[in-house]
């Protein structure tokens, strides 16, 4: 299946395939620490389209793997600082930071990642990180919701991620979360644009080929916020999907709306059983 | 001064005397080359760091001249002779007149 | 009085010149006195030989943004970098003091494209060692 060339790019694709553009084999080891999964077997939602899930980081070049492997040359860390300074920080009208409810986020945020986006019963959606904390923003401190995807809102997403790395994603498919998850799903296999490109094409029938010069990956999310040399800054998930479809020549959705919230809950679920590696490096 | 500028250091907190160490360095800063444009076509000025010291009790580890061609958020790695306990300094001077330092103490 | 577009355009390029000219004229003092500069200019007619001097930089650099590169030249006072094919060659200058540990130092740079890199060495003794390497820059994926 994954060989077919069902467009005319995948066939040119198909084509460079001796090269190997593939995954490698090593090993990531976070601060001689935490030894991060990056492979293992797909999840059973995805046993008809893969045997095993494969994090992008195996298909960087090994000067880019090895900025992830310390904190001190991980430049997603200096955002992820920023996103500390901010938890600390009181703002709005309730004279609340993160920490006076959260306390320490080292404790307080240990996992939480890993599990989202998850449905919220009070709100009955399905809410992405970002959500959750501009809830909290907005009804427990008083203060103006970010921007999402904006530079503060992907910090602080850097910051309670980094203390969900190593751990294995683990998002809830089914329950109140599967009509969001079956919507993302169909998202997923949906072509867009003049290229007639769905998500699939790319990451799940062609992971392991070139695309010009560069590896196509699985587009696996459990990175996310990625620091990316390309514009030397961290990038949240949301941009990156929309970056994505603006290539296939389409109208995009926008970051926050409710297409992404459930496409990043499916791609994501893609995923479960990966550590978190976010905030991570690519290229 | 260009805004978020943070300097991070990694020193060891001990050696023994005569040791040689290695210490990494890297500050937060945009490193605007002077050479892209913005979407109006307009040529965004040059905005960089142009020279980074670290010494050790006041005497000079190494001393760095940065052209535009350093990366976004310089990052350096170099090693020092450590013969006493005492502090590295270390200064980032910016093309706008700004000064950063940051310091870290070493005992022996 | 009619300014024509082009002349408002070249008005305001002027006003903003001037308005630019202090911390423009700081960043270029600094620079002039400190100027990484040219192979050329650092040898100033003299020879480098090669050997003496490691250079280490990828074959392939993902990324032209962010190139970590290492020189390593035992008994060197001063090593400056050129990347060749740069819009101005110069990189950076490594002088070493008293109190460094090795005449190693290792960063992270730009290139606009494939070119080659050099290193160029100064000897306590005065004399000069050069190594070069060739990296190839590669073009992204879809550019998303």
């Amino acid at each position: 299946m994954r060989h077919m060339a069902l467009t005319a790019i995948a066939a040119v694709l198909a084509g460079t395939a001796a090269f190997a553009g593939g995954a490698d084999d090593d090993t990531l080891i976070l601060n001689d620490e935490i030894e991060m999964v990056t492979k293992t077997a797909a999840p059973d939602h995805l046993s008809d389209a893969m045997d095993e899930i494969i994090s992008g980081w195996h298909f960087r070049s090994d000067e880019t793997q090895q900025l992830q492997t310390d904190d001190f040359e991980n430049q997603g860390m200096i955002f992820a600082d920023y996103g500390a300074e901010a938890w600390d920080t009181v703002e709005g009208s309730e004279d609340k930071s993160c920490a006076s409810c959260h306390g320490d986020a080292a404790e307080s945020m240990v996992g939480v990642a890993a599990t989202y986006p998850k449905w919220n019963d009070g709100a009955e959606e399905v809410r992405t990180l970002q959500m959750q904390v501009n809830d909290c923003r907005t009804t427990r401190m008083g203060a103006e919701p970010w921007k999402y995807d904006s530079g503060d809102a992907i910090n602080m997403e850097a910051f309670v991620t980094s203390h969900s790395r190593g751990m294995p994603v683990n998002v809830a498919i089914d329950g109140p979360a599967e009509a969001t998850w079956l919507d993302g799903k169909d998202i997923y296999y949906t072509r867009y644009g003049q290229l007639e490109l769905a998500c699939a094409s790319c990451h799940e029938q062609n992971y392991g080929n070139y695309i010009r010069a560069d590896h196509l990956s699985q587009g696996q999310i459990n990175g996310f916020p990625t620091y990316r040399l390309k514009n030397a800054k961290l990038n949240g998930v949301h941009s990156r999907f929309k970056g994505c479809i603006r290539d296939t020549r389409a109208h995009t959705f926008s970051p926050g709306s409710p297409e992404f919230v459930a496409l990043e809950l499916y791609v994501k679920s893609r995923g479960n059983g990966l550590s978190v590696e976010g905030p991570s490096v690519r290229n | 001064m260009a805004s978020g500028v943070k300097p991070r250091v990694k020193v060891p907190k001990s050696a023994s005397a005569g040791d040689v160490i290695t210490i990494k360095t890297l500050i937060s800063h945009p490193m605007e080359s002077g050479q892209r444009k913005d979407s109006s076509g307009n040529t965004i000025q040059r905005s960089i760091i142009w020279r980074f010291t670290c010494d050790f009790n006041d005497q000079n580890v190494i001393d760095v001249v940065l052209a535009p061609a350093i990366s976004t958020n310089p990052y350096f790695e170099f090693e020092a002779q450590v013969p006493e306990s005492g502090e590295f300094k270390f200064t980032w001077y910016d093309d706008d007149g700004d000064v950063y330092d940051t310091s870290k103490k070493i005992s022996v | 009085m009619d300014f024509t577009r082009r002349e408002t355009l070249a008005l305001g390029a002027g006003a903003a010149a001037m308005t630019l000219l202090p911390a423009h004229a700081f960043a270029q003092a600094a620079a002039d006195a400190e100027m990484v500069g040219t192979p050329d200019e650092f040898l100033a007619g003299a020879s480098a030989s090669e050997g003496g001097l490691d250079l280490t930089a990828p074959e392939i650099a993902e990324n032209g943004n962010t190139v970590p590169i290492s020189v390593d030249a035992p008994g060197a006072v001063e090593v400056r970098v050129y990347a060749l094919g740069n819009p101005t060659p110069g990189v950076a200058t490594f002088r070493f003091g008293p109190l460094s540990g090795a005449q190693f130092a290792s960063t992270r740079i730009r290139l606009a494209g494939t070119q080659d890199v050099q290193a160029i060495a100064k000897m306590a003794d005065g004399s000069y060692v050069t190594a070069m390497k060739t990296v190839k820059v590669t073009i992204g994926g879809c550019g998303g």
